[in-house]
């Protein structure tokens, strides 16, 4: 699996759905559409300083609230490679293994990691280093289930695989 | 070793005897919901798997509910798409607006959703269902749309923990102060991942109406799912409403249990959420002076019969805040028309307050009330994120049906004894 490098964005606990993509946006399913709007409550500038690979950093319950897939896809598209945070909510971490969205969940990385922190992930070990800190930090691997998800390029290509397999 | 009423349903669905929290399981499930937000999600991704039909017509409903009637031409391209594939498919509860509820109001309603089942929904609060003994969590469009396809889904079994409420209820304390002052003690990440069962002589003896608005909001505590155990209320409801066989599914005397939490609801007044979560939850009596500009009863959590008489209760007679909208929304046509007969809503427009026909708008700041910059909400909703009614910078109070009512009066946060 691919290593992930960017510069990390940092938030804090109970990040919710209507803060990631508010629901003045969603009538429409267009995932490059849902992209400019990414945290734009929080800040309205966040989709044009961001660059593609960056790293979202959150702390306890990222992605509370809606089931709106919405959410996971406008980070995504945005061009986030990943996001770590202490927890995540859990319909938003099945939301996001669903499409491919690598999340990370670490309480000591989401703690140590300050915004600009240049950070690389290597997500088949779950390793976590800050380059500019010269620290590492360990996220538990995916189970093997989630794995197989992942690798076959999320929720959809998987059950398209099984199928075949199955007839 | 015993099981929870929650470990026993996903068994019997996973086609075990027995499962333990932590373990991931393949389930069949009994119901899959989606609405005009998720559900074109979900169909673009049930297309791209290359079958041709959903897995049973009969056990997919699909309710425009949020957006409806359609506020733009976005959403109503939305819902087109929802319609069209609800036709082609031949998908038996598709709800068109003018027999479409407020989801969670009119699945229970309409007997949809039974004892011991699994319901999956393109919704959070899907877990609402809980209140009638099934097994019923939020997933997203990607899940939605394999399991249309596959008639089943993957679940991590749930830990859970029990709830036990004992004591008297106070006054003008319902379900939604319950539920409130919970999410208050726990957080609104105190049961992450976990399923809360809720249990006692309190809940034994709370309506049904009040036990739907409690386990709606059990994942504002980030659960999997709420639940109460089937008894002799839920069998009274399930009368002549039921749409299948069920079997009740009830925890062993030796479950296990992740933790057990008791509280003496003699201590619990009605609860108001300060912005901008709902684990910022006070007394009514520790509110202070908040001024309001709009007041909403209705939403999946409180837009059923009871919440409109109790509302109605403290409107008879009285007008509304000069400076206060108050936006009343019955949660299904059902509720509407039995409302009307019961001559609550000239209660309603008597004392000045808008009516509308059943939509999530509001709640979600969608349409039908959506607050301007510095605005301030009190609502009888399930949500106060930031922005969630509207401008990032309006705020939004969370309280049940009478504080609800009152307020509206008095045009600021207060208990329903002040405008007896």
């Amino acid at each position: 699996m691919t290593q992930l490098k960017g510069k990390a964005w940092k938030f804090g606990d109970d990040v919710d759905t209507d803060v990631i993509i508010p629901a003045r946006y969603l009538s429409t399913s267009d995932p490059d559409e849902l992209a400019k709007y990414c945290m734009v409550d929080a800040d309205p500038q966040f989709f044009n300083k961001i660059s593609s690979g960056d790293i979202m950093v959150a702390r306890k319950n990222f992605g509370c609230g809606s089931s709106r897939e919405h959410a996971p896809l406008s980070i995504k598209y945005a061009g986030i490679s990943c996001v770590i945070a202490d927890s995540f909510a859990r319909i938003f971490y099945r939301n996001a293994i669903n499409i491919g969205l690598p999340i990370l969940e670490s309480p000591e990385a989401a703690e140590s990691i300050s915004q600009g922190d240049l950070i690389l992930v290597d997500l088949e070990k779950g390793l976590i280093k800050n380059e500019t800190k010269g620290e590492k930090y360990y996220s538990a691997p995916f189970p093997e289930f989630m794995q197989e998800i992942i690798s076959a390029g999320g929720l959809i290509s998987y059950v398209k695989k099984q199928r075949s397999v199955n007839s | 070793m015993g099981m929870t009423a929650a470990e026993k349903i996903i068994a019997a669905h996973a086609g075990k005897d027995i499962v333990k929290p932590g373990e991931l399981v393949k389930a069949k499930v009994d119901l899959i919901l989606g609405n005009d937000i998720t559900a074109p999600v979900a169909i673009r991704e049930f297309n791209k798997i290359g079958i041709d039909k959903v897995f049973d017509p009969d056990r997919v409903v699909l309710v425009p509910d949020h957006f409806t009637p359609n506020k733009d031409i976005a959403s109503a391209e939305q819902v087109k798409m929802m319609k069209e594939f609800a036709l082609k498919q031949g998908i038996t509860n598709y709800f068109e607006v003018g027999r479409m509820g407020i989801e969670h109001a009119l699945l229970p309603e309409a007997g949809l959703v039974l004892p011991g089942e699994i319901i999956i929904g393109a919704d959070s609060h899907t877990c609402t269902y809980g209140a009638l003994g099934a097994l019923a969590t939020g997933i997203g469009s990607t899940d939605m749309a394999a399991a249309m396809a596959l008639g089943e889904t993957w679940f991590k079994v749930p830990s859970s923990i029990k709830f036990v409420y004992r004591g008297e209820l106070n006054e003008w304390v319902s379900g939604k102060d319950l539920i409130l002052y919970t999410i208050g003690q726990i957080g609104v990440d105190g049961a992450l991942y976990q399923s809360m069962e809720f249990t006692g002589p309190v809940i034994r003896s709370l309506s049904m109406d009040s036990r739907l608005s409690m386990c709606n909001m059990a994942i504002e505590a980030g659960a999997k799912a709420g639940i109460i155990e089937p008894d002799e209320i839920t069998y009274a409801y399930l009368e002549g409403r039921a749409q299948r066989e069920y079997r009740g599914m009830f925890s062993d005397g030796d479950a296990v249990y992740a933790q057990e939490i008791e509280f003496n609801v003699g201590e619990i007044e009605p609860q108001v959420a300060f912005p901008h979560l709902p684990e910022n939850t006070r007394g009514i009596s520790e509110v202070g002076e908040i001024p309001l500009d709009q007041v909403v009863i209705g939403s999946c959590t409180n837009g059923r019969l009871e919440d409109l008489r109790v509302a109605a209760g403290l409107l008879k007679n009285k007008k509304v805040h000069p400076r206060v909208r108050l936006i009343i929304i019955p949660g299904t046509q059902k509720i509407y028309q039995e409302a009307m007969k019961e001559g609550l809503m000239d209660i309603f427009i008597e004392a000045e307050a808008a009516v509308s026909t059943p939509t999530c708008g509001p709640c979600l700041g969608g349409h039908m009330g959506v607050l301007a910059k510095g605005e301030r909400s009190l609502a009888t909703t399930n949500r106060n994120f930031v922005g969630r009614m509207g401008h990032p910078e309006s705020e939004v109070y969370l309280c049940n049906p009478a504080v609800a009512a009152a307020s509206a009066v008095t045009g600021k946060i207060s208990a329903p004894e002040e405008v007896l």
